[in-house]
């Protein structure tokens, strides 16, 4: 008895949670797809399903524009990062040199250091390199931040794999290189994906860098987009629905389908030794 | 292996495994391949020092040191100085950080972050032990669904997550209709545009954003505490608050630290969401650090308080969250 009636309320409880959690979201749908000039920002079941919005938001917001922006400036940090970090943290994972520790915790300092701090003479130091207003400004800085994690994830990956498999290789022949590419690799595509999912969230939704480096349209990302549009149309808020939409789906569609890996890295990468 | 030649000998201690059985050590040429083998895999070996190391981490290391050691350098640098960003600079000495201490617009952010904290890390963390407490008396269907859904607000820009917010929090937004609709008409306002409620209002979103985060964390934590546990603070006569403080509790006390430590750096570098929703207004009501170095050194051109806030921000960031590690670490003992 007490059983089934604590039973439900555990999945009262559950429920009440999951409602507030997609609230915002299922709002912001909800408009996304309502009608352009109803001022109604609260709930109301849109009557059908208005595409029309979002060829709005793509045209009159040029979207479109700035999704191509986003999705090089993604492109170009996941691989560099990955590049990057699987070779210094293979060094950091199955090498011993001197200051190897030094230089590691270098890196992981980057983990919890807020891009507050780096901003503003970032801007100053990419200002005279004439370097704002260019891809550069937007995937250089990111790619470094996103290092922090990238060597610090993958170096636990390097360090749990199997030894007689690196050892294995060794005797027959293979140098640390063909080792890394041909053997560890191809054997640490789940933790690689897992990295690879985490930095295109981030270098997707980043924000702060994005509104310091960048004035002009032309290499506008989607969440600066966003914001500008919020600034002109703040009143439109089907559009903005539509926007916003469109800004979280690509992340959103990932992560649905990889949500496991989603978590675990965002938890596990704030646990420090 | 007890009978292996003599010649494999030397690539014992390394922790060598030698293919084939150890009877070989009667044929000679085999003898002289393993040797070769050891004193290759002794110059290689991948626990040894080897040089070629540096060279693998060279890349990451040059672009990291440019664009993130140098840069904090440089925020450090740029904080002893007074500059408008565009002409000379000048010594400021501790100016700046004394300003932090005395004056009330450079103060004043950093206790609106500690205030936003009690609903960044504090308040997540209690519901998130309070579900997960009510969970882990049972097993739960469907964890595979709340979980995906629970976490969903940490996958979303935060951009994404003002716009939506400022929607809901309008004069006409849903939270006013909702009000309304149960009769609360009188508490009905203009949550980001009040000065006493923008602050909890934004707050809010960061419960929002960083409780299901907490729930994910101490679910899974949940799970590893041992069911006997459990059933002895039953066969104990414990209640569900006993069995709270006695078992579950000290049980995700490891969970408990990561969830704090997330949440107390999500609610500190939260620039986007301020500058989306109030830009710091009314008046000075939300600002906070992560807004004011943006504002002070693009907006108003003073740019050495600019960086000492960014400073302010960083230390406070590593002290809150290497006080959270001790916290634990000292429990332990």
């Amino acid at each position: 008895m007490t059983g089934r009636i604590e039973r439900s309320l555990t999945y009262g409880i559950l429920a009440l949670f999951a409602v507030i959690s997609l609230t915002p979201v299922v709002g912001v749908l909800s408009s996304a797809f309502g009608r352009q000039s109803s001022l109604d920002t609260g709930f109301s079941l849109p009557d059908g399903l208005n595409w029309g919005n979002f060829a709005d938001a793509w045209t009159r917001g040029h979207f479109g524009t700035y999704l191509t922006n986003s999705v090089l400036v993604a492109l170009v940090v996941v691989v560099a990062t990955s590049v990057l970090a699987v070779l210094a943290a293979y060094a950091f994972g199955v090498m011993r040199f001197p200051g190897s520790d030094l230089l590691f915790y270098l890196f992981v300092l980057g983990l919890t250091l807020p891009q507050e701090a780096l901003v503003v003479p970032l801007y100053f130091d990419l200002r005279y390199w004439e370097l704002t207003d260019t891809y550069w400004a937007l995937i250089l800085p990111q790619t470094a931040q996103s290092l922090a994690f990238g060597v610090f994830w993958m170096r636990t990956y390097f360090r749990n794999s199997s030894r007689s498999v690196i050892e294995a290789a060794r005797i027959d022949g293979a140098t640390s290189w063909a080792t890394l590419w041909r053997i560890l690799v191809p054997m640490g595509r789940p933790a690689l994906s897992t990295m690879v999912v985490i930095v295109f969230m981030w270098t997707w939704n980043e924000f702060l860098m994005a509104l310091v480096m960048v004035s002009d349209e032309a290499h506008r990302t989607v969440p600066l987009g966003l914001a500008f549009f919020q600034g002109q149309h703040s009143s439109d808020t089907a559009l903005l629905a539509a926007a916003s939409v469109l800004i979280a789906l690509p992340v959103v569609v990932v992560y649905v389908a990889l949500q496991r890996r989603f978590i675990e890295g965002m938890l596990t990468g704030a646990v420090k030794e | 292996m007890s009978t292996a030649p003599t010649t494999e000998g030397q690539a014992r201690p390394l922790g060598a495994h030698p293919e084939g059985d150890g009877g070989s050590d009667t044929n000679r040429r085999r003898g002289r391949t393993m040797r070769d083998i050891a004193a290759r895999y002794r110059r290689q070996a991948p626990g040894e020092p080897r040089a070629v190391g540096y060279l693998y981490v060279l890349p990451a290391l040059v672009l990291y040191a440019l664009f993130l050691l140098v840069p904090l350098g440089q925020t450090v640098w740029l904080s002893f100085l007074h500059w408008d960003g565009l002409t000379v600079a000048t010594w400021a000495g501790l100016d700046n950080y004394q300003g932090l201490l005395t004056d009330p617009s450079l103060r004043g952010p950093f206790l609106h972050a500690l205030v936003l904290l009690l609903f960044y890390a504090a308040l997540p963390v209690a519901l998130g032990l309070l579900l997960a407490s009510a969970l882990s008396r049972f097993r739960v269907r469907g964890t595979t669904f709340f979980r995906t859904v629970f976490f969903l607000p940490q996958v979303l820009a935060m951009v994404v997550v003002g716009v939506a917010w400022r929607s809901i929090l309008a004069p006409d937004g849903l939270l006013n209709d909702a009000l309304k609709s149960v009769g609360l008409e009188s508490l009905t306002r203009s949550w980001l545009g009040d000065y006493t409620w923008a602050l909890p209002a934004v707050g809010a979103v960061g419960t929002w954003v960083e409780t299901g985060l907490c729930v994910v964390l101490f679910l899974a934590g949940t799970q590893r505490i041992p069911r006997e546990l459990y059933e002895a603070a039953r066969m104990d006569g414990a209640g569900a608050l006993r069995e709270f403080f006695a078992v579950t509790l000290p049980g995700l006390r490891a969970e408990i630290a990561v969830a704090l430590t997330l949440t107390i750096v999500a609610g500190l570098r939260n620039f986007d969401l301020i500058y989306i929703t109030t830009s710091g207004g009314p008046g000075n009501a939300t600002s906070v650090p992560a807004y004011e170095v943006y504002h002070r050194a693009f907006e108003t051109n003073e740019v050495g308080s600019a960086a000492a806030m960014g400073v302010g921000l960083t230390v406070m960031i590593f002290v809150l969250t290497v006080g959270v590690a001790r916290l634990v670490e000292g429990r332990n003992r």
